[in-house]
Formats: structure tokens, sequence, C-alpha cells
């Protein structure tokens, strides 16, 4: 192979490389100014700051600007990037701000079931996941009973392709994202069956690469946010075994650069949305590797439908779901550097109001979501049960940075997701015509 | 007729649409994330909707959609709703090529376009090939990472073929940028998917990896490249002698242990043994805290890499506390003499 530098060339970078290492040393000009500083203010650097945070999301559900038209497909996501964020920080909107939601979530709906990016538009897999998500997290029999789980079923298998996955919309794109938002939809909602399952799992491993990531077509690069993808559905189709999960293991924890952050693809830049992509992952793949007992290969999830009398303390769900041992109060390392994460997540991505992908770059909806995601994923990623508290070691800053605990599978606030899971798996069972 | 420049016409101004009565959205009487559109936009889809409901399939909707994506290239509805049109109208899809393309020069990064893009090669059929691969080329020229771009190249050589220059398309972007993860990730795409690929072997790939490798011992891309050669084939990646070899001139010297480390695990987990010179170069690398230490060679790696790597502290913790399961595993793929 001809060398790409000699002698005569001299010594060139890369563009990988320079734009790696210019954003190395804005970062660590950021951590270089936290270490330079009294311990007073290296406190009030590391503070999450709530209160603008706060502010920044409410104004997003009130107006606007004319710049967020190119998001007007979007505007479930929106409400979810918004509504998620503010119950993470444990807070909610006023009664008449919720209803609104649901009035406005309700009027996306098309009439043959599935949710669009805004009134009148076709439904589409990922705009359903962020309507079914908002209203799970505004919670409450009024949101969650404005969800009609049979037309959404009725959506969710005109989009069933025969490939195994599902198209986004009708004759819309097919990959590995069509198949979480699809599958994470009808699990919450225990509308999940045999019809909607199948080849699901086939089409993921597909598109597992030889790096241990997941891509978001058969071939294509792996990536953080397939990975996640790609992940959470084989859990909650009880088929994560068909992964190599080994190589996806050492594949995602190369991805913590020395910024402490995630990328999202080898030898890319790090940015905080990957906190939640990768860190949500991690988070994921820390329970299924979940201490075996001594002497033993460590635990694995069956393949046939899971035994819930198999592991103590496992989440017993309906015959037709999925059974995830989790074993309780247990004490774990997290996979990834945890401190690192909150260090580059209030660092270098939260700004005054809202969270940015890296420093340069502009707050969204979109990136505070994810940032506080990760956040509260990092938080308490030293247990494997949602109902220990954090001891203050694991959250950096001060103890009042903790977060709500949320359910990586879904990315819903745990409090929420419990009351769903409670409200849907005791609904009465579809009829199919 | 764009939006963008000062002459637009308002639509409710121009005479051929004066039929036609553009349909208000549907928001409710307290919207929440309302959006402070403008004029333009707020008439673009007004209309939209109007032809949107009523079915309508003519040239005059076709050029309404052109406009509905420029001020909204993300609105799937008007994307599905073109192509609709353009069936119905057997319409030339040459002209949609730079439709799209255009789009794509003021804002590549959205799935509809691709999307798009893929529907319409798909319909010209093997015409397309060389249109489609400059077409990427073009992008990759700004963004050799561009991952839509990618998947669309990808797409097209399965589909409509023209692999001929590809393997030599990846030397070249390897050469530009050897930390070109998307390259390597599409070099692996041709090595294992091209059907009856003559110009490599898995031999001079992995040669290929190695040189790789020994230029640049620090880029992750060839060493996952290397392995990924031989994923589901590990009897006969231990039983490559260059791969020890490697191991032991990036140990030697000094640059970039952890890849070869971590290498080093899985082979020795998979039943290598390490000769003298490679044992040699494991304990030269092995920190002062912990020389000395009784331990066997697999967890004397993985305590040296807790300490070398303490950005993934804890994952070489889990490694070496799960040492006996993957021998387990391991002895499972050699064949006992």
């Amino acid at each position: 192979m001809e060398s790409s530098s000699s002698a005569a060339d001299g010594w060139k970078p890369t563009i990988s490389q320079e734009d790696q290492w210019t954003l190395e040393s804005q970062v660590f000009h950021i951590y270089r100014m936290l270490c330079d500083i009294p311990p007073k203010s290296q406190a009030a650097m590391l503070e999450l700051q709530r209160d603008s945070h706060v502010e920044y999301l409410e104004k997003g559900l009130r107006h606007l600007g004319p710049s967020f038209s190119v998001l007007d497909a979007n505007r479930p996501w929106i409400c979810y990037w918004i509504l998620h964020s503010i119950a993470l920080l444990g807070e909610s909107v006023d009664v008449a701000l919720e209803n609104n939601v649901i009035d406005f979530i309700s009027r996306c709906q098309d009439q043959h079931g599935g949710y669009g990016g805004g009134p009148g538009q076709m439904p589409h897999l990922a705009t359903t996941y962020a309507a079914v998500n908002t209203l799970i997290t505004l919670g409450g029999n009024k949101s969650l009973k404005s969800i009609n789980r049979g037309k959404i079923y009725s959506f969710l298998r005109r989009m069933k392709h025969t490939s195994g996955g599902f198209s986004m919309h009708e004759g819309g794109e097919i990959d590995v994202r069509a198949c979480y938002t699809a599958i994470s939809v009808a699990s919450v909602l225990s509308i999940i069956d045999e019809e909607l399952v199948r080849g699901v799992g086939d089409y993921i491993v597909s598109c597992q690469t030889y790096e241990g990531g997941i891509a978001g077509e058969p071939g294509s690069e792996a990536h953080g946010g397939y990975t996640f993808c790609g992940l959470a559905t084989m859990i909650l189709i009880n088929a994560v075994n068909h992964l190599d999960l080994a190589s996806l293991t050492d594949w995602l924890v190369f991805r913590q650069g020395v910024e402490g952050g995630f990328q999202g693809r080898t030898n890319k830049l790090v940015d905080g949305c990957y906190s939640f992509w990768q860190g949500g992952a991690a988070a994921l793949l820390q329970r299924l590797h979940a201490p075996a007992p001594a002497g033993s290969i460590s635990s694995d999830l069956s393949d046939d439908g899971g035994s819930p009398d198999q592991e103590e303390g496992s989440e017993k769900h309906s015959d037709d779901e999925v059974s995830i041992p989790i074993r309780r109060h247990t004490e774990t390392e997290p996979l990834f550097q945890s401190q690192a994460l909150q260090q580059y997540i209030l660092l270098c991505s939260q700004v005054e109001g809202g969270f940015r992908d890296k420093p340069g770059k502009s707050r969204d909806h979109y990136h505070t979501c994810y940032c506080l995601s990760g956040l509260a994923v990092a938080q308490y990623s030293w247990s494997n049960d949602a109902d220990s508290v954090p001891l203050p070691g694991s959250v950096l800053g001060p103890y009042s940075n903790l977060l709500e605990p949320v359910n990586p599978l879904y990315n819903i606030v745990v409090d929420q997701y419990n009351e769903a899971h409670e409200f849907f798996s005791n609904a009465p069972a579809l009829k199919h015509e | 007729m764009s939006s963008e420049d000062n002459n637009w016409v308002p639509i409710s101004n121009r005479p051929e649409w004066s039929d036609v009565t553009p349909v208000a959205q549907n928001d409710g009487p307290n919207p929440v994330v309302p959006i402070a559109y403008s004029q333009e936009f707020a008439e673009i889809m007004g209309y939209f909707r109007a032809v949107y409901l009523s079915g309508e399939r003519s040239l005059r909707v076709l050029e309404l959609t052109a406009e509905a994506i420029g001020i909204n290239p993300g609105n799937y509805t008007v994307w599905q709703f073109r192509r609709v049109i353009l069936e119905a109208m057997n319409a030339d899809l040459h002209k949609e090529l730079d439709f799209v393309e255009q789009l794509a020069n003021k804002n590549s990064k959205n799935y509809q376009l691709w999307h798009h893009r893929r529907w319409v090669a798909a319909k010209l059929g093997t015409a397309a090939v060389d249109g489609e691969l400059e077409f990427t080329k073009r992008i990759f020229s700004n963004d050799a990472k561009h991952y839509h771009a990618w998947s669309h190249r990808q797409w097209v050589l399965l589909n409509l073929g023209g692999w001929e220059g590809e393997l030599a398309y990846c030397n070249q972007l390897l050469a530009d940028d050897i930390f070109n993860n998307s390259a390597w990730n599409q070099r692996y795409f041709v090595v294992t998917k091209h059907p009856g690929c003559v110009e490599t072997s898995l031999d001079s790939e992995v040669e290929y990896a190695i040189q790789s490798i020994l230029l640049k011992p620090e880029n992750e891309s060839p060493w996952r490249y290397l392995r990924g050669l031989y994923k589901n084939n590990i009897k006969s990646f231990v039983a490559n002698p260059t791969v020890p070899k490697l191991c032991l001139t990036v140990l030697i010297s000094r640059v970039s242990l952890m890849f070869a480390l971590g290498l080093l695990l899985d082979l020795i987990s998979n039943g290598l043994t390490p000769n003298k010179d490679l044992s040699n170069a494991i304990e030269a690398v092995v920190p002062e805290s912990i020389v000395g230490q009784d331990s066997d060679v697999l967890v004397k790696i993985c305590s040296t890499l807790e300490i070398i790597d303490p950005m993934r502290a804890n994952y070489w913790r889990f490694r070496k506390n799960n040492l006996y399961a993957q021998a387990a595993a391991g002895v499972a793929n050699i064949n006992i003499h």
C-alpha cells in the first residue's frame, strides 16, 4: 500500500485528526478553567442550571420562531423533547398547558391510526413514538385514554415490511430506527404480538457490523443512534442473545473519548446527544451483563420468552410480553466512565438555558432532551435497580443535580413509565379483525 | 419560484390557482409548540393541504410540492405526495435527480431527500449507476463520512451494480484520510459483498490492515477492520502468525498499547500461545505497580489495561471478571490434539 506520508511530503494531519484536535483543545480549555478556579466557583460551574433550563423549555412549548419551520413535520418530537426534559428535571407543566398538549397531539392523529408530524400530515413511526412518549410523560387518565391502541396497532401492521423491518411511513424508508419506534410503541402500549415481531430480530442482526456496533441498514457503518435502537428493540422482543454482545460492548466502550463524552462512530467527533444513545445502550448492556452468582457463567436471557421464575425479582408481564430478569438491589459499576460523561455534559454541553452538541454549536431542544437523558443514565449507572437512590458519589457537582431516573428502553421517566405500564397492561386486549 | 427571493408571488395572486381555496392548519384554539410561520410558508402549506385533500395530480401541484419542499425539506407528506404525482404523470425522472441535487447542495442532512433519490434511482434502473456513484462522490468531496450518502452508495452498488472501481475508490479515500472509518466500512462492504471480487483476498486485506496499523497505530479503524476480517473465524485468526507479530511490533514501539493489548486479550483467550518474544514484550509494558504479581497473562493484560486505559477501567475489570466465560467459549473453538 502506498504510504500516505513520506519524508518529502512532510507530515500532515488528516482532516479527521485536525477536527479532533481542534475540538480537544476547546474542551480541555474548559476543563483547565475548572481546575484553576476556587472550589466554590467549581461547584457553580458544575451546577445544573435547572431554572434556566425549565424556562427555555417552557418557552418552546408556548412559542417557536419562524426558523422552526424546518421542524414543521416534527412537532410531536418537539413536544417530547421538551416535556421529557421537564420531567427529568422533576418538574411539570400546569394543567392548562397539559390539556393543550393532549389536545394538540390528538390533532396529529391520523383517522386510520398513528400520529403525523402535525395536524393533517401522514402518520409516521417516529412522530408516533414521540406522541405516545409525550402522552405517557404527561401521565394521568386523560392523557393515556387519548391513545387509540387499536388504531395504532393497525398502523404498525400497515408499516410492517416483508424484510421483517418497518417503513417509517407509507412509501417511506426502512431502517433500524423504524424497527425501534414501532416496537417501542407496541411494547409500551401492550399491543406487541407475533405479527409485529416476526423477522425483526433477523433484520437487526443483519445490521450489526464487523465493528460490533449496529448500523441503520445492513452494510452501513456502526452508529450510536442505530445501536441504541437495535439493542433496545432486541431486548424488547427478547432476542438480544442473537446479537454478538461481546463485540457490541467492546465497540461501545471505545466510543467514549478523552473528552468524556461519546462519539457516534469511530474516529468522529463527540456529541452531547450520544450521551443517551451510547450511554443508554451501555446501561442496557450493563443490566444484561449483571454479575452472575460466583462460579457460573454470566446470566443470559433465554430465547423462548424468558422464564419469569428464573431470576429473583424479575418483572412479570403478561404472556405475550418480555420478561426481563433484573437483579434487584445490586450495586454494579457502569460500563463506561460515568463521572467523565457527566463532566462533558455539564461543562461542554450545558449552556444558559438548554444543551448543545459541543462547544461552538447552538443549543436546541433535541440536544437538551438527550443530554439530560444521558445525564440521568450516568447518575443512576451504579445501580441496576430503579428504586435505589444514587449515593452522592454518583452525582457530579452538587447533589441537587440529581435528575429523575429514566427507563432506558423507552427513554421515559420511570414513574411515568410505571403508571403507563399499569394502565395499558390492564387495558382490554385488542380484537383483531 | 422560491419563497426566498423577493419576486415571490403569493399563490393567492396567481391566476392559475384562483380556483383553489387554501385549507387552514387544524392546530386548534390553543396549539402548543406553535411555529410563527412566515406568510409565504403559511400560504404555500395552505394550498398544499387543499390539493392534498382533493387528491389533484397535475403539473401545478407538482410545482407546488417543489415549493413546499423548498421551505421545509423535512415534510415527508409532501415528498410522498410528490412521488404519487410523478408516477401519475409519468414525469421525467432525470430532472428529478437535478431537483434533489440542488436541494442537497443547500442541506444534505435530510432523510427524505435521500429516500426520494433512492426511489428515483430505482425507477431509472441500471442506467442511473454512473450518475449515482458520481453524485455520492460529490457529496464525499465535502464530507467524506456522510452517512446517508454512504448508505445510498451501497444501495446503488447492491441493486444497480458498478463495483469495478469501488476498491480503488476506498484506497483513494484512505490515502486522503486513513482515519476515515466510513471508508474502512465501505472497504469491508466491497470485500464481503462484491460478488466474485477478484481484486483482493483475505491475506492481502490482512496485509493492508496491518500496514495501515503500522502507519498509525493509534488509529482504531484498521484494528477493528482486522478483527472484522476474521469474524466467525476465530480459529484462523489465532492461527495467523502475522497478527501476534503485529502486536509485538506495536508493543515494542510503546505507541497505542491499548489496541494491541486488547487484541492479544482476545487471541490468548481463544488459544494463542505467545512465544517468548511476545511474552517478554507484554511483561515489559506491565506497569510497576502490578509487575511481579503471580497471575496468568490474561489477568495481567486486563490489569495493565485498567491502568493505561483509565477511561475504560470498568470495562477491563469486567473483562477480567469474565475471563473464565470467555475462555470456556474459546476452548470450544480450538481443536484439542
